[in-house]
């Protein structure tokens, strides 16, 4: 028999709540592997632009949840321990964190395959983690060592995971969306069911290449999803001050979009699934993400001059994505209080284990300042004391 | 040219900044002693110059992205608060759409002062540069131009900026015939070649060395005056070896001149500041002394300005020669991430240079 529990308060437009009564705890054990189907309802409804809104009831499973609460505060620790390793030195060049927009990258993934494409901009590292990517290959990159996923040459900014379809973090603002229009287009060809997720900011959504994207990319019906993940500000800028309409997935126009509560992971799910089934069937459509990123822009940014603290603080007590499941989580009876400080106790250790083993990495080769500039044995080849020449040679 | 410009516009050219004022070494050990002047940083002599270039003249404006809270290096403190958000502001995330607005505010007579963040977000706004901007006047018989444009971008390594921060770019703007490429080396120099540059009725691209923003401090003088274009500067004079350079690395390549005389060699150090259309001879003035030349620059030597510098000279000074002409500059590599150190063209990579050169 298929448990189903509808929770909701629209009227309120709080946190999810159960209208069930609590269940059992005969029920449930072990939770975090129950895979009973459960309904909820989002609190806050999709809005549609050129297309039918999906349904606000989501299902999902006990262990689905508790997986969402587990790798969310994985993120969320990570993101803080690499605010510290910042301040510490540990880490230079520029580092972008991402805690407080983790239910995209997790409700993203729990639609989606591996075979589905990502490519984002460079706050990319719970994206990468949500590919599959480790935490030790996540701060041994920061910290620019051999261990890292792109082998400690790529810093915060250039997370990347082949394997897993994560085409990675790219640094100039917009120009990986044309990217991903491209590689929607290899997928039309393979004709594997596969879609591919290019992820932008509201400040980007002000660049050029969006629109030349969204043009060709249906045009030629590509199965693409453009993920404006809006958390309101482009570095100093709020939303408004830089875009004349601030509904970023109207801005497609032909192409279809939907707003999306991004702080709520099984909305996100939801938006990503219904997503995929419209981008294969008809091509692109823009899912707006309303999210927020509690950080500064950059570890250079307090953070604090250009809002509020007060829009920060009722955004972590209102809509925290993590606060979220964990109410969900208690209301509905699939944890207790002490399993979940027990999560969370567990991903700190998860993650300080993993920053020690990083430190460990050695940095990397010097020769690898010359290695992939070119392919190995292909085109041409630095020498000479410093390498300061270069020779070209044929295959 | 730059002359008529300054004479239009009323060049106030101080003679105690013109010559022999060189300091924005990392130390901020100011060679400049003028009298009581305050003490400026680059960043605030910048800020200084806009101000002057929007109180002298209603029809200049400054804008990019968060231009009017400051910037993200607060070039532009305090300027929308003095002049209004009419004249200072913020425009979107659009590089392309800014360069290009900005041409089309300078064809109606105005001065157009765009911010890029960082040289390496320039190149969404290349084809507006190179052809819309560079183009204009001779395309339409000069019936039309931007020469009221300048576009500011900050240029170079700061230590640890990786990828896309620390890039050079000026090389391929040195390639782009209608535009100047000019970049200073100290606050004095950039707040005299920016007004220069803002009243020079040619599109003009500045660099800002940005890891001198708050590094380099010497005393600028406070009133409005202008340093002329396109005229290197002699800030070391020398007799063995003469060395070509411009921004942030002037003061690597003076800790190694300064090294090498206490190795009995005596190196002459020019300050090009304008790279398109350069001094050419100040150069071959220098080298048909020394007999010797070395350039340095932060971009990858291949294709590098100080290639062009190279061949210019041996054209002219082929005979005089008495070595290969040394070029120090980045590694032909993108710019990395941890191994910044290796890649730039230090202190001790030019002074071996130059011991080799003038042991040629
Ligand atoms: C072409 C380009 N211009 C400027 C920048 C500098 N920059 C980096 S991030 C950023 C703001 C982007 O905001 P948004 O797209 O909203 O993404 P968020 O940082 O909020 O995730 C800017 C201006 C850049 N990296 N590339
Ligand atoms: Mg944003």
């Amino acid at each position: 028999m298929a448990l189903s529990r509808a929770a909701s308060s629209p009227s309120h437009g709080g946190l999810l709540k159960p209208l069930a009564a609590a269940i059992s705890a005969s029920f449930r054990r072990p939770i975090s592997t129950d895979a009973t189907p459960i309904t909820v309802e989002t609190s806050v409804p999709f809005t549609a632009h050129n297309c039918e809104a999906p349904s606000r009831t989501v299902e999902t499973t006990a262990q689905e949840l508790v997986g969402f609460f587990r790798i969310m505060a994985l993120m969320r620790r990570m993101e803080i321990a690499a605010d510290s390793l910042y301040k510490a030195k540990l880490i230079r060049g520029f580092c972008h964190l991402y805690d407080g927009q983790e239910a995209v990258a997790i409700g993203m993934e729990a639609a989606i395959t591996k075979k589905d494409s990502i490519i984002t901009a460079y706050r990319d590292h719970c994206t990468f983690l949500g590919r599959g990517g480790t935490l030790l290959e996540v701060f041994s990159e920061l910290m620019g060592r051999q261990a890292g996923c792109s082998k400690g040459k790529g810093g915060s900014m250039h997370f990347y995971r082949k394997e897993a379809g994560f085409y990675g973090g790219h640094g100039i603002v917009g120009a990986q969306i044309p990217l991903g229009i491209g590689l929607a287009f290899a997928q039309k060809y393979k004709k594997d069911e596969s879609v591919s997720f290019a992820l932008y900011g509201d400040g980007a959504a002000n660049q050029g290449q969006l629109f030349e994207a969204l043009n060709m990319a249906a045009l030629w019906d590509l199965p693409a999803i453009l993920v404006c993940e809006n958390n309101h500000y482009g570095m100093g800028t709020a939303e408004w001050r830089a875009a004349k309409s601030p509904a970023y997935y109207k801005r497609g126009d032909y192409v279809p979009g939907l707003k999306v509560d991004g702080m709520d992971a099984l909305a996100v799910k939801q938006a990503c699934k219904f997503a995929k089934e419209h981008a294969l069937k008809n091509g692109p459509i823009i899912l707006e993400m309303d999210t927020y990123r509690y950080h500064g822009h950059s570890m250079s940014d307090p953070g604090s001059t250009y809002r509020t603290r007060d829009e920060i603080s009722g955004v972590r007590q209102e809509r925290d994505p993590i606060e979220r499941i964990r109410k969900l989580l208690l209301s509905l009876d699939l944890a207790t209080e002490k399993e979940l400080k027990d999560t969370e106790k567990e991903v700190r250790k998860e993650v300080d284990d993993a920053i020690a083993q990083a430190k460990e990495s050695p940095m990397p080769d010097p020769s690898e300042l010359f290695s992939n500039v070119y392919v190995k044995g292909y085109g041409a080849e630095s020498f000479g004391a410093d390498r300061k020449e270069v020779r070209a040679v044929l295959p | 040219m730059a002359t008529t410009a300054a004479r239009r516009f009323g060049r106030r050219l101080v003679p105690s900044v013109s010559r022999r004022r060189f300091s924005s070494s990392a130390a901020g050990d100011a060679l400049q002693r003028t009298q009581n002047h305050p003490s400026l940083n680059l960043c605030s002599a910048i800020n200084q110059a806009l101000h002057i270039a929007l109180d002298t003249d209603p029809r200049s404006y400054v804008f990019g992205e968060d231009v009017s809270f400051g910037g993200v290096f607060r070039c532009t403190l305090g300027l929308a608060d003095q002049f209004g958000k009419a004249r200072v502001f913020n425009t979107p995330l659009c590089e392309q759409g800014i360069v290009g607005f900005g041409i089309g505010l300078a064809a109606m007579g105005n001065r157009a002062v765009a911010e890029i963040q960082f040289a390496d977000y320039i190149f969404p706004a290349f084809d507006q540069i190179v052809n819309e901007a560079a183009k204009f006047r001779y395309r339409s018989g000069n019936q039309f131009n931007c020469g009221g444009l300048t576009i500011r971008a900050p240029y170079g390594a700061v230590g640890h900026g990786g990828h896309y921060h620390s890039q050079s770019p000026e090389a391929f703007f040195c390639h782009v015939p209608g535009i100047k490429v000019v970049i200073p080396r100290s606050p004095s120099q950039a707040k005299g070649l920016l007004l220069s540059c803002i009243r020079d009725p040619n599109p003009i691209v500045f660099f800002e060395p940005k890891w001198l923003y708050r590094l380099a401090v010497e005393e600028v003088p406070e009133h409005d005056y202008m340093l002329p274009l396109s005229e290197a500067e002699v800030i070391r004079e020398g007799v063995d070896i003469t060395l070509v350079g411009w921004g942030a690395q002037l003061s690597i390549m003076e800790e190694a001149c300064l090294d090498a005389e206490k190795d009995g060699i005596s190196c002459e150090l020019i300050d090009l500041k304008t790279l398109l259309p350069w001094d050419k001879e100040t150069v071959e003035a220098s080298v048909r002394k020394t007999g010797r030349l070395l350039i340095s620059h932060e971009a990858p030597v291949t294709g590098g300005f100080g290639a062009e510098i190279s061949a210019s000279i041996v054209e002219r000074c082929f005979l005089r020669l008495e070595a290969p002409v040394a070029r120090i500059c980045g590694l032909d590599t993108p710019f990395p991430l941890v191994f910044e150190p290796f890649y730039l063209p230090t202190k001790n990579k030019i002074l071996d240079a130059i011991k080799s050169t003038v042991n040629y």
